[in-house]
C-alpha cells in the first residue's frame, strides 16, 4: 500500500514499470528500491533463512541485514533494499544461499 | 591506481559535512557511499532540528540533506562514488571499494587520509519470533514511509520511548498508520518530553517499565504481548497484555558501525555512553592513527546536528595536516569546539559526555 495523503511531504515517484516476482506480474516505480516496491504490492516474505526456512521480511533498508537477499536477474543474493528497481526485472524469492541456475 | 587526498567513506550528516570543509581548504575529496541516495538518515527526518541557527534549526532533515547535496555538486573537488561499498583498508593506504547491484565493480583508492563516517546500524532485540517479517527497525520504516511513500504496516507497535520511537511515531500517525502502543522498559521516557505530549495527545498510550515479549504469526507478525519488566529488566508474570498488531517497530538504540576502523587497527574501546565500540580520537577527531579521523555516529552515537559539526572538525584538520592553508585555523577550530560544546549543554546529552570523555586521546600541545 501507498500513502495516499501526507501533511508533510509530497511523493513524486518515477515512471511506473512492470517487473515479476516469481513470475507474478507487479507494478513499481522506477528507481524506487526493489524490497520498496514488493512491500507496497503487500508481498511480506522476500527471503527463508538458510536453515530452518523461517520466513524472512525487509528489516533495516541500508544493507546491512541481509533479509531481503533475493534473486535478481539470474543474479542470487542481491540486497533488494538498495538496488532500484528497473522496467522488466525478473525478482525471484532464493531458496537457500543462492545459485546461478 | 586512482588517487586522492581525503577520502570520506559515508554521505551522511558527518561525512557531507566534513567533505564541504575539507573541499574549501583545496583538498582533493573521494566521498563514497553505500546508500541509494546521499544524505544518510537524513533524507528521511521528516521533524524541524532544534539547536542553533549555524546547526539548521527550525529546518527539517530533508531540507538541510538537500541543501549539503547542492553544496557537494558545487564543489568540483569532490568525487563522488555512489552506491559503494568500503570493504577494506590496507596498510600501503589503499581502500578497495565495491560497486554496481551485484558488486561486480571493483575498485582501488590510495587516499593520504580518510575520514570514517560510517554512522550505525539499529540494534535487534531479543524476544521470541522476532525474526518475522513485520518486524522492522525504525530506521527502515522511515525510510519506507518518509521516502518512499510505502505504507510498513497497518497497526504498529513501537518499541522504544527514545527521540527516535517517538519521532518515527508521530511520522506513523501523519502518514495516517495506526500506533497501538508504544513500550519503553525504562521506568521514564528517554526522548524530549514535547515529543511525548504531542503523541499522547493523539491518543497512543505509552507504556514505561514494559517491554515486548513475544509476537505470534505464521509468515508474519500477526499478533505481540508485551509485558510489564521490574527494574532488572526482568517479565513479571501475570502482566502481559495482548495486542493486535501486524508490524513491531525497534526504536532500542543503535550501535557504531566501526568494522573498518577495527580493521585498520584504530585503538577502540567498548563505551555504553557512546552505544558500544568506538575509536579513541583526540579533541580534532583524529583516531589513534595518524590517516585516520572520524565522525557522526560511528565516533559514538548521537544526533545529525552534532555530526555534522564533528564533520567539519575532521575536515578540516585532516586537510590542514596536509598542508592545505586556512587563515584563522585555530580559532576555526575554538569556534567549532564551543559549537559543539554548546549543543551537548542539555540534560540529554549527560550521558554522551561522560562517554566522550571516556574516548578522548589527550594531547600533550595544542
Amino acid at each position: 500500500m501507498r500513502i495516499k495523503e501526507h501533511p508533510i511531504l509530497e511523493f513524486n515517484p518515477g515512471k511506473k514499470v512492470k517487473f515479476t516476482l516469481d513470475e507474478i506480474e507487479m507494478e513499481g516505480y522506477e528507481g524506487e528500491p526493489i524490497a520498496s516496491a514488493l512491500v507496497a504490492a503487500g508481498v511480506k516474505v522476500l527471503s527463508r533463512s538458510i536453515k530452518y526456512h523461517r520466513p524472512r521480511g525487509f528489516f533495516c533498508a541500508i544493507g546491512k541485514c541481509s533479509s531481503c537477499l533475493m534473486k535478481v536477474n539470474g543474479i542470487p543474493n542481491v540486497r533488494t533494499c538498495v538496488t532500484k528497481l528497473e522496467e522488466g526485472m525478473k525478482i525471484e524469492t532464493q531458496k537457500g544461499k543462492g545459485d546461478f541456475n | 591506481m586512482r588517487e586522492t587526498d581525503i577520502a570520506i567513506i559515508g554521505g551522511g550528516p558527518a561525512g557531507l559535512s566534513a567533505a564541504i570543509y575539507a573541499a574549501s581548504l583545496g583538498a582533493k575529496i573521494t566521498l563514497i557511499d553505500d546508500g541509494l541516495e546521499l544524505g544518510g538518515q537524513l533524507i528521511k527526518q521528516t521533524h524541524k532540528f532544534f539547536g542553533s541557527e549555524a546547526q539548521f534549526a527550525g529546518i527539517r532533515g530533508i531540507e538541510i540533506a538537500k541543501k549539503l547535496i547542492q553544496e557537494i555538486e558545487r564543489c568540483k573537488n569532490i568525487e563522488l562514488i555512489t552506491n559503494a561499498t568500503v570493504t577494506g583498508y590496507y596498510e600501503d593506504e589503499v581502500i578497495t571499494i565495491i560497486q554496481g547491484a551485484d558488486g561486480n565493480i571493483m575498485k582501488k583508492l590510495k587516499a593520504q587520509r580518510i575520514i570514517v563516517a560510517t554512522g550505525a546500524s539499529e540494534n535487534m532485540l531479543p524476544f521470541i519470533n522476532n525474526d518475522l517479517p513485520g518486524v522492522y527497525g525504525a530506521g527502515a520504516v522511515q525510510t519506507l514511509m518518509n521516502l518512499y511513500g510505502v505504507v510498513p504496516g497497518n497497526n504498529v507497535l513501537m518499541v522504544g520511548a527514545g527521540n527516535i520511537g517517538l519521532i518515527v511515531s508521530y511520522q506513523l500517525l501523519q502518514a495516517g498508520i495506526k500506533v497501538e502502543a508504544i513500550v519503553e522498559a525504562l521506568p521514564k521516557i528517554g526522548g524530549y518530553l514535547v515529543h511525548a505530549s504531542k503523541i499522547r495527545r493523539l491518543g497512543v498510550p505509552i507504556y514505561t517499565s514494559h517491554s515486548l515479549k513475544e509476537v505470534y504469526g505464521t509468515d508474519w507478525v500477526e499478533k505481540a504481548v508485551i509485558s510489564k519488566v521490574n527494574k532488572n529488566f526482568e517479565f513479571i508474570p501475570e502482566t502481559e497484555k495482548e495486542l493486535e498488531v501486524d508490524t513491531i517497530c525497534l526504536a532500542v538504540g543503535l550501535s557504531p558501525l566501526s568494522d573498518l576502523l577495527w580493521q585498520a587497527g584504530c585503538q577502540m574501546k567498548y563505551i555504553v555512553e557512546l552505544g558500544g565500540y568506538v575509536a579513541l580520537r583526540d579533541d580534532h577527531m583524529k583516531s589513534s592513527l595518524d590517516n585516520i579521523y572520524i565522525a557522526g555516529d560511528v565516533a559514538g552515537i548521537e544526533e545529525a546536528s552534532s555530526a555534522m559539526l564533528e564533520g567539519k572538525i575532521a575536515g578540516l584538520n585532516a586537510a590542514v595536516s596536509l598542508g592545505y592553508r586556512v587563515d584563522n585555523f585555530l580559532e576555526l577550530n575554538i569556534n567549532l569546539r564551543k559549537e559543539l560544546k554548546e549543543l551537548r549543554a542539555n540534560p540529554l546529552s549527560e550521558k554522551v559526555k561522560i562517554g566522550l570523555e571516556k574516548a578522548l586521546i589527550k594531547r600533550e600541545v595544542d
